[in-house]
């Protein structure tokens, strides 16, 4: 069936269409320069409190979390292949009850990112990261998350994907080896491990 | 395997058909006049022995005081191929013909040019930005376009 359009190829008018996304990339540039703080915090704090009650609830509920943290699919570049080799049988992520790729962030609790993220890409990055639910965590893959690696100082790579959301885990390589991710992986899980009910989960 | 064919012996019979087009020719290239562009590329793609039906590849590079295009043709049937160059002066408004009439390939090839350099291809069906949005200040694979920091 066609569709009246007054004899145009499209019912829109695809530049203005352009000039548009431009516009909202442009105020997501510009709302983006100062980079969220690491939520490292983590790292210093003990293992548990010694209240049994909590204590035990806590342990509980962080090793059901870490013993199944399923990942969301985001693949933007080259270190999506080696996150791909990590799921497969030889490094198998499966091992630490991750196998399950998401295709929806909504099923989701580990942001994953892999590969150099675009100025043009970041604000879907961000939808994706706001539709997760909490408790969540964020992983940067490869040199591109930490800085935007080779390409920093380009007209249209982010340098370093802490300016678009909080990231708790940053893997170093151009592509990191599948034994990095993994060994990333395994901080995410002891960060779990530290967290408490009574904290905000996720973001301390 | 693709045999490069000889620029300079290529030259020399184009000079016949094209008098005073060929800018340059060496063991790499053949560089030749931007206005001449469409009718040279049109002989070399329908002369039989030629036969160059296929543009693999199409690019610019700048080199400040001007503009050089790049275009890498190949021909199936005969199994070789030739690297076209031709120049581009003009910074402020930098106009090549276009060869989409010819080669269907280098109509998104051409958009991405005019997108990154600012090069128009006169007679392109659809001259606009294609990576890029519209109203993206400057053309960013310039070497005028700052250190985008």
């Amino acid at each position: 069936m066609e569709i009246e359009s007054g004899g145009r190829k499209y019912s829109y008018s695809d530049t203005l269409l352009d000039s548009e996304e431009g516009q909202v990339i442009e105020a997501f540039r510009a709302a983006n320069q100062q980079p969220y703080p690491d939520p490292a915090g983590w790292l210093d704090a003990e293992a548990l409190p010694a209240n049994v009650l909590l204590t035990t609830v806590d342990r509980v509920i962080n090793w059901s979390r870490y013993r199944a943290l399923w990942p969301v699919a985001f693949g933007l570049a080259c270190c999506a292949i080696e996150m791909m080799c990590t799921a497969a049988s030889r490094f198998d992520i499966a091992r630490f009850g991750m196998e399950v790729f998401r295709a929806s962030p909504r099923q989701a609790d580990l942001l994953i990112i892999a590969g150099t993220l675009s100025w043009k890409m970041a604000p879907w990055l961000r939808r994706v990261y706001d539709q997760m639910p909490e408790p969540k965590w964020v992983l940067a893959m490869g040199a591109c998350g930490t800085s935007g690696g080779i390409f920093k100082g380009s007209y249209s790579v982010v340098p370093g994907f802490n300016l678009v959301l909080p990231v708790d885990v940053y893997v170093p390589g151009c592509p990191p080896r599948p034994e990095a991710l993994l060994d990333a992986c395994i901080k995410i899980h002891e960060k779990i491990q530290k967290d408490r009910i009574v904290r905000k989960g996720g973001s301390q | 395997m693709t045999a490069a064919l000889s620029a300079p012996d290529l030259a020399a019979r184009l000079e016949k058909e094209f008098p005073g087009a060929i800018v340059e020719s060496n063991a790499d290239s053949l560089v030749v006049d931007s206005v001449k562009l469409p009718d040279i590329a049109s002989f070399l793609k329908n002369t039989p022995e030629l036969d160059f039906d296929y543009l693999t590849n199409l690019t610019a590079v700048d080199y400040k005081e001007h503009f050089e295009l790049v275009y890498h043709l190949l021909s199936i049937s005969r199994n070789h191929s030739l690297t076209l160059k031709t120049r581009c002066y003009d910074r402020e408004n930098p106009t090549v013909p276009s060869l989409v009439a010819l080669w269907n390939a280098a109509d998104l090839q051409e958009r991405e040019v005019y997108d990154l350099f600012g090069i128009v291809f006169s007679g392109h069906p659809n001259m606009k930005r294609i990576f890029l949005w519209e109203g993206f200040p400057g053309y960013p694979l310039r070497k005028d376009f700052g250190d985008g920091v």
